[in-house]
């Protein structure tokens, strides 16, 4: 697989929202609006980078038996540090998305991509994956949050398009699985007719 | 390239101890590196919070004060229970121009609410403005719109009851977002209640 494949993957063929159907419970939770998908996408792709190439590049000195162990502590410490950069310099982003940055630590994509992926291959290669996993979480969040946030308030990125509210289930929980289970259906609908 | 550790002992707790004790020193430096900031960035939220609900003003005197009503205190959620309130006293020269109340209410639909509110020393609302809540996006959030709390200002509440009127009272609450509207006044009247007792004091 050459290094262009490998970042795509994630992005397109293996996304891991719209395909690999995994981490739902930030992308349902946070995408209340595009800006807070955005964010949280990119506080994720952060945490993959930098654990994918640690993990990467640690491989040899983790024994089989303690792997799980060894990648968690690695994945919380670089959330908790993600944690605090935002707390400091990102606070109103921070105030939003609050509960959702420490469960990165449980987001199955960055074990997930550790466990399958970087444990296997080399740091270059990991470090692409982390990016292009990375982004395309960032992708489906915000196009996720888009959605919503037009059908919901009416507006694009936090400005109003039309004074009027929207269709406020789609703010709400609710909303959340009614907008991705579309989108899905969307998704599926052109792959299958590409195929054809 | 050297072989991938075996399983053994020796093996797992080494690379276990280099791990942790790894990642917890990486742990350390960004704590204290991020600890200024972050405080930094609180107390100037806050001091924001108070220009924007006081008249101008000059110096700021805080003070602590214990709640009477412990009504609230959940016996399940120790650590949220607060019993005091902490006021700000604006002065400008020796004259007291305002009085700012950073006040809460537990009665909202996520969570508890933090408010800022800004009195004139006759008790009348100047402004009031939401510091943190966590209620339903594009239904209780709507607490920080103009539309809502604009008609809090210049009331004086011995004479604008401070609750919704389906209970009663003189607010408007926001649109399907009654307990978001009931949590704000019960955080309002808790700061004005606050208020007018040490108003009281002054007066002796």
């Amino acid at each position: 697989m050459n290094r262009g494949k490998i970042f795509t993957n994630g992005l397109f063929k293996e996304n891991p929202t719209f395909v690999l159907l995994l981490g739902m419970c930030p992308t349902l939770g946070v995408t209340t609006s595009a800006i807070n998908g955005l964010g949280m996408g990119l506080a994720t792709t952060f945490v993959l980078l930098l654990s994918n190439i640690t993990i990467s590049s640690l491989k040899k000195l983790i024994p089989d038996t303690v792997r799980i162990p060894a990648f968690i502590v690695l994945i919380a410490s670089f959330v908790t540090v993600v944690d605090l950069l935002m707390q400091a310099y990102l606070p109103d982003l921070h105030a939003k998305l609050g509960l959702f940055i420490p469960l990165i630590v449980v987001n199955c994509i960055v074990l997930g991509r550790a466990e399958a992926f970087a444990s296997k291959h080399g740091l270059l290669d990991s470090a692409l994956d982390g990016l292009g996993m990375g982004f395309g979480f960032t992708l489906s969040l915000t196009v996720l949050g888009m959605v919503r946030e037009f059908l919901g308030a009416l507006s694009f990125f936090g400005h109003p398009i039309a004074p009027a509210d929207g269709a406020l289930v789609f703010v709400l929980a609710p909303g959340a699985f009614l907008a991705l289970g579309f989108l899905l259906a969307i998704i599926n609908t052109i792959k299958k007719k590409k195929q054809a | 390239m050297a072989e991938k550790l075996a399983s053994s002992f020796k093996n797992i707790l080494f690379s276990l101890l280099l791990i942790t004790a790894v990642t917890a020193g990486i742990l350390g430096v960004v704590y204290k590196y991020t600890q200024q900031p972050i405080e930094q960035k609180k107390s100037e939220k806050k001091e924001k919070a108070i220009k924007e609900v006081l008249p101008s003003y000059d110096n700021i005197v805080e003070e602590k004060l214990a709640i009477a009503s412990v009504a609230e205190k959940n016996i399940f959620k120790k650590e949220m229970a607060a019993d005091s309130m902490t006021i700000y006293k604006a002065y400008k020269g020796e004259e007291l121009v305002g009085i700012a109340a950073e006040t809460f209410s537990d009665k909202g639909f996520g969570g508890r609410i933090f408010l800022m509110a800004g009195f004139l020393p006759d008790g009348t609302i100047y402004k009031i403005n939401v510091l943190s809540h966590s209620e339903t996006p594009g239904l209780g959030s709507k607490m920080t719109d103009p539309g809502f709390y604009q008609q809090f200002e210049n009331k004086n509440p011995q004479n604008f009851k401070l609750t919704v009127k389906k209970d009663g009272g003189d607010v408007d609450a926001i649109t399907a977002a009654t307990i978001s509207s009931r949590a704000y006044c019960d955080a309002v009247d808790k700061a004005y209640n606050i208020i007018s007792n040490i108003g009281g004091q002054n007066n002796e």
